[in-house]
């Protein structure tokens, strides 16, 4: 049970990274970061069930919280991206460049 | 001898005078704060005693000091006057110059007067076979290294205080009249103050680093006094020379102190002499740490090889030469040697070595000085010889000899060359009058000037007849000590049964005592040649120079004349046992408490000779010095001398001699030159612009940049980019971690 469990965490991790990775589109990044996220939750859930403490589910719990306002603070500055590029292609955007 | 030590509460001196001893050398430092204050002042004022004042155009009252002596620097330099020596440059009168006057003897005076008290004390405590050691504080203590700073009062160092402040009192008076036409006047004074300082330091220390102390302080003080006209390069040339050649003999001083404290465990003369014998006798390490000594002593002292600088050290002022380059500072070297008595004693192959580069030194300068024209010149190359005069005697052993001689030496030289300022300041004021430029240093110049000096002249007649060694004149017997002293070790004694680069000890010591009485001969002609040159024959100042020609007022004849009286009876402070003319011996018995045992390791307990050599001896000696005399009278034409400028060169030997055997040159070919431009083209260019400047200093800030830019082309401000290195960092560390 736990071996599945795990392994779909993984599967979703790295389903998540390859997205992240191979993807230009802000928004679709930004999914994959959620992905990332999620399956990171699960291995918790998964782990905590495991052991029989509740600590996991504690740090789920407070992952949900960051990932929504993260959610909320990262669209925001996508879409004044966009405002101001008319894109969300980040091929487009390297403002950082040193 | 410790433990008496320790309780110096009930040291028999404890409740005498001598507990001021730190006044000694406070007095003179004091004289250098209140003299070195006055001559922060800048202010001058045209010496009214001068009246070429008005005549240079100098009168302005107002007139900036420093473009004032640039001026004159000028006008001296577009004649090509004075490039070397003695001669006074600009004539102002300094503002406070009557306080310095009072405060510069004075505190000299003071000082002696201390000194003599002391001396009465310990003369009225008899037979003091332990020193007075007085600690002030503790200077240095670091793990098993303790040094204090303590002063040291026995037998040897009272009497090298009482020629110091003696002789130095009577300089400082004869410098108010010499120097008083100076600006730098109050600067004048606060050296020759700080440098007594240093020199009372230097012969009260109780352990060689506070001798060390006083040891770099004169030296720093002789720097000072050689380039006392810095504005002229060759003045300033010389005081660095000084400077630099003795550093090679202060490292070889420094040596000897390491080496004697990685093995003995102390640096005080008390207890080095009583933990010495550990050294082991003529072993390899007592003999290296005397040459070590040795070596410093050669620098402070100007033996070969290093007495190069003290020549050139006449173009200071002459109260300096006569107080720092003849009676006091270059005898340190001999105080040293006897101060570690027993540590030479121990070490037969350096006593022999120390005998041995005394006699060549003596020689080697002696025949210089026949070929010299410069009066001070002449008095320079003979004191390097007298000073291997005093090498030959405590290298032979013969403390109290050689200490003997280096007083007489102080009187009969401070007066040969005070008398010579005498000289040179008449003839400059008879050249200063006329408007002449002519050397008033040189020979040639000068001829018959006892009608114009005669005090001066009977004065220095009596310095040369004791340095040439006539009796009953003092360096008679000084010299006689030496020279004997040097005969009987050869016959008997620890140097005699040594080996020396594998020569008899007593075969190298008849040769030295040879060589030692062709010296006298030599001493005795240049001598005589020098009073002939200079009194007799006909004057060759100028006709109108002649006129203006006199003696130097009484402030200046007068220390002469008590000079004279000390170099006329100098000798009864020793007399030989053969020459019964009042007590036999004062000298080496005051003297035998302090070098009495090292003296008897060398020499060993068999009687001294008989008397018929020692008469034999004595009669040797005093024909040589007479023979020396008739010759350079018989020889030498004061009447066909040619002036200066018209002179001829010189060819052959003579002019080797005259060029004083090219050493300058060879040392600068030798030396000078390689390190110049080894340290240009390997030190300069190689390694500090090549090496430091280019690979480290500009090869650092390339390399920073360097790597500056290679972070600039990874920050390229893709996400993408950045992701894929987070990506690839990530799995890299959680690769490290699973397959560690």
């Amino acid at each position: 049970m736990i071996a599945e469990a795990l392994f779909f965490s993984a599967v979703l991790f790295t389903i998540g990274v390859v997205g992240v990775l191979t993807r230009r589109n802000a928004i679709i990044i930004f999914m994959c970061v959620e992905l990332m996220l999620n399956a990171v939750n699960l291995s918790f859930i998964a782990l905590s069930r495991l052991h029989g403490s509740a600590n996991g589910q504690v740090f789920v719990l407070f992952v949900m919280t960051i990932a929504a306002a993260e959610a909320a603070v990262g669209l925001a500055i996508i879409i004044s991206i966009f405002r101001h590029h008319k894109s969300v292609d980040l091929r487009n955007i390297n403002l950082l460049k040193g | 001898m410790l433990q008496d030590l320790a309780a110096a509460g009930t040291h028999p001196l404890a409740d005498t005078a001598a507990r001021y001893v730190g006044l000694l050398p406070l007095l003179p430092l004091a004289g250098f704060l209140v003299n070195g204050a006055l001559s922060l002042i800048p202010a001058y004022k045209a010496g009214p005693a001068d009246p070429s004042a008005a005549e240079h155009g100098h009168d302005d009252a107002t007139h900036a000091a420093d473009a004032h002596a640039v001026a004159h620097a000028d006008e001296h330099g577009a004649v090509g006057h004075g490039a070397v020596g003695d001669d006074h440059h600009e004539t102002a009168r300094h503002k406070y110059a009557g306080i310095a006057s009072v405060v510069g003897p004075l505190v000299l005076a003071l000082s002696f007067g201390l000194a003599v008290m002391i001396w009465l004390a310990m003369a009225g405590v008899g037979d003091m076979h332990t020193p007075y050691v007085q600690t002030f504080f503790d200077w240095m203590v670091t793990g098993d290294l303790k040094i204090s700073w303590a002063f040291q009062l026995d037998q040897l160092s009272m009497i090298m205080v009482l020629v110091i402040t003696g002789v130095g009192t009577l300089i400082h008076i004869f410098s108010i009249g010499y120097m008083r036409d100076d600006p730098g006047y109050p600067r004048f004074f606060a050296y020759l103050n700080l440098f007594v300082a240093f020199m009372l330091v230097l012969v009260l220390g109780a352990n060689y680093p506070v001798l060390f102390v006083g040891w770099e302080g004169v030296g720093l003080c002789s720097y000072l006094l050689i380039g006392f006209w810095f504005s002229e390069k060759a003045n300033a040339d010389a005081g660095k020379k000084a400077f630099i050649v003795n550093r090679i003999g202060d490292f070889g001083f420094l040596i000897a102190t390491f080496l004697l404290f990685a093995n003995l465990g102390t640096l005080d003369f008390t207890g080095v002499a009583a933990t010495a014998s550990t050294l082991g006798y003529n072993s390899a390490l007592v003999t290296t740490i005397c040459l070590f000594f040795f070596l410093g002593c050669a620098g402070k002292s100007a033996q070969l090889p290093l007495y190069v600088w003290l020549p050139d050290a006449m173009a200071g002022p002459t109260p300096v030469s006569a107080l720092i380059h003849a009676a006091t500072m270059v005898t340190a070297g001999v105080y040293l040697i006897a101060r570690s008595g027993v540590l030479f004693a121990m070490s037969p192959t350096a006593c022999i070595t120390v005998a041995v580069v005394g006699t060549i030194t003596a020689l080697f300068a002696a025949t210089i000085g026949l070929k010299q024209w410069d009066i001070k010149k002449v008095l320079a190359y003979s004191t390097i010889s007298q000073l291997g005069y005093m090498f030959m005697g405590v290298g032979a052993g013969a403390y109290a000899a050689g200490m003997f001689h280096l007083i007489t030496h102080a009187f009969f030289k401070a007066l040969l060359f005070l008398g010579s300022g005498s000289v040179i300041f008449a003839m400059h004021r008879a050249y200063h009058h006329t408007g002449s430029h002519e050397d008033a240093q040189d020979m040639r110049n000068m001829g018959g000037l006892k009608k114009y000096m005669p005090v001066t002249f009977v004065l220095m007649w009596i310095a040369t007849l004791a340095i040439a060694g006539v009796p009953p004149f003092s360096g008679f017997f000084s010299k006689d000590g030496i020279l004997g002293a040097v005969f009987a070790r050869a016959q008997h004694g620890a140097l005699a049964d040594a080996t020396w680069l594998g020569m008899p000890g007593s075969t190298v010591l008849y040769v030295l005592y040879g060589l030692g009485l062709l010296t006298a001969f030599l001493t005795a002609i240049y001598m005589t040649r020098m009073m002939l040159y200079t009194f007799h024959g006909p004057n060759r100042t100028g006709d109108a120079a002649q006129a203006h020609l006199a003696e130097a007022p009484w402030s200046m004849t007068g220390p002469l004349v008590v000079l004279g009286v000390l170099s006329a009876a100098g000798g009864w402070l020793n007399l030989p046992a053969a020459l019964p003319l009042g007590p036999i011996g004062v000298l080496e018995k005051w003297l035998e408490p302090v070098v009495g045992a090292a003296t008897t390791a060398v020499a060993g307990t068999a009687g001294e000779e008989m008397m018929s050599t020692e008469y034999a001896l004595i009669v040797v000696a005093v024909a040589i010095a007479l023979i020396g005399i008739v010759v350079a009278v018989v020889r030498l034409k004061p009447a066909v001398v040619v002036l200066k400028r018209d002179a001829v060169p010189t060819h052959g030997f003579e002019q080797v001699l005259e060029e004083k055997y090219y050493v300058d040159e060879i040392y600068d070919d030798a030396i000078v030159k390689p390190l110049v431009s080894g340290s240009r083209n390997i030190l300069w260019a190689g390694i500090d612009r090549g090496i430091i400047d280019s690979l480290f200093v500009n090869g650092s800030a390339v390399l920073a940049r360097g790597f500056g830019w290679v972070g600039s082309q990874l920050q390229s401000g893709e996400t993408g980019a950045y992701a894929w290195a987070i990506a690839i960092g990530a799995l890299a560390v959680l690769g490290a971690f699973t397959f560690r």
